[in-house]
């Protein structure tokens, strides 16, 4: 039992290949999460998440950790003064698994600071209704908005 | 709409949202953990957790032999979005109605 670490599921009418986009392209993540995801996701290389501000404001960086075409990402996670300490980067991992015409996402971050994990628990749900209604529907959640 | 069906349904028992709630308070416990305090049967709560299961309300991890509950707050940020959200900005959108309404009045 650990209070800081989530594990948060959706199921989404899509296909494996398309969820895995989605999380990878920054232009995609752009329109569903607000955030545009950067990075070249070779292991060891690393990522960052830019606010779409205008200001390109960075909130979280990180390393990627592993990366299995359409199946795994793995990720460290960091925001503010934790970024310079790689000791205080939180772990995040999505596994994509087909469950017949549906693809569960499973997201799993762990290692959380207290803070972190107070932006963590109210961040995650609205990132992966937002992803699931941009891939079933077209259109992302309007849940940024205020 | 078979997904929000079973939603719905898993929340409207009072004994499956007090292991939500316990769940909350502490993320990630076993049956036997869950079990502890509860005024319920193993038996039964192990049934209230397959519902809540069937519900994506939680989500399991296997950590060796031990079944570890996670409560998983997706779908229910999905109802917020399509109920909550929603009547909010339609509150909104008649509020601009009457403001608009008065104002054109006004002239």
């Amino acid at each position: 039992m650990n209070a800081e670490r989530f594990v948060y599921v959706t199921y989404i009418a899509s296909t494996p290949d398309k969820v895995f986009r989605a999380l990878l392209d920054g232009e995609l993540t752009r329109q569903y999460w607000k955030h545009t995801n950067e990075s070249d996701w070779k292991p060891g290389s690393k990522w960052r998440s830019v606010a779409d501000d205008g200001k390109g404001t960075v909130r979280i960086v990180g390393t990627v950790v592993e990366m299995v075409p359409n199946r795994r990402l793995v990720l460290t996670w960091a925001a503010g003064p934790e970024a310079a300490d790689p000791a205080q980067h939180s772990r995040v991992a999505i596994d994509l698994e087909t469950v017949g015409a549906m693809v569960r996402v499973t997201v799993t971050h762990e290692e959380l600071g207290t803070d972190m994990a107070r932006a963590v628990t109210n961040g995650w749900p609205r990132v992966l209704s937002s992803l699931k209604s941009f891939l079933e529907t077209g259109r992302p959640l309007d849940t940024w908005a205020s | 709409m078979k997904d929000t069906d079973a939603v719905f349904k898993a929340l409207a028992d009072p004994h499956r949202r007090e292991l939500l709630d316990r769940l909350y308070e502490s993320n990630g416990q076993t049956l036997g953990e869950l079990c502890k305090g509860l005024p319920m049967a193993r038996q039964s709560v192990s049934q209230h957790l397959d519902v809540l299961e069937a519900a994506n309300l939680i989500a399991i991890e296997w950590r060796g032999r031990e079944k570890l509950h996670y409560v998983n707050p997706v779908p229910i940020h999905e109802i917020y979005e399509r109920w909550i959200r929603k009547h909010e900005a339609q509150r909104l959108a008649a509020l601009h109605e009457f403001k608009t309404k008065l104002e054109r009045g006004r002239k």
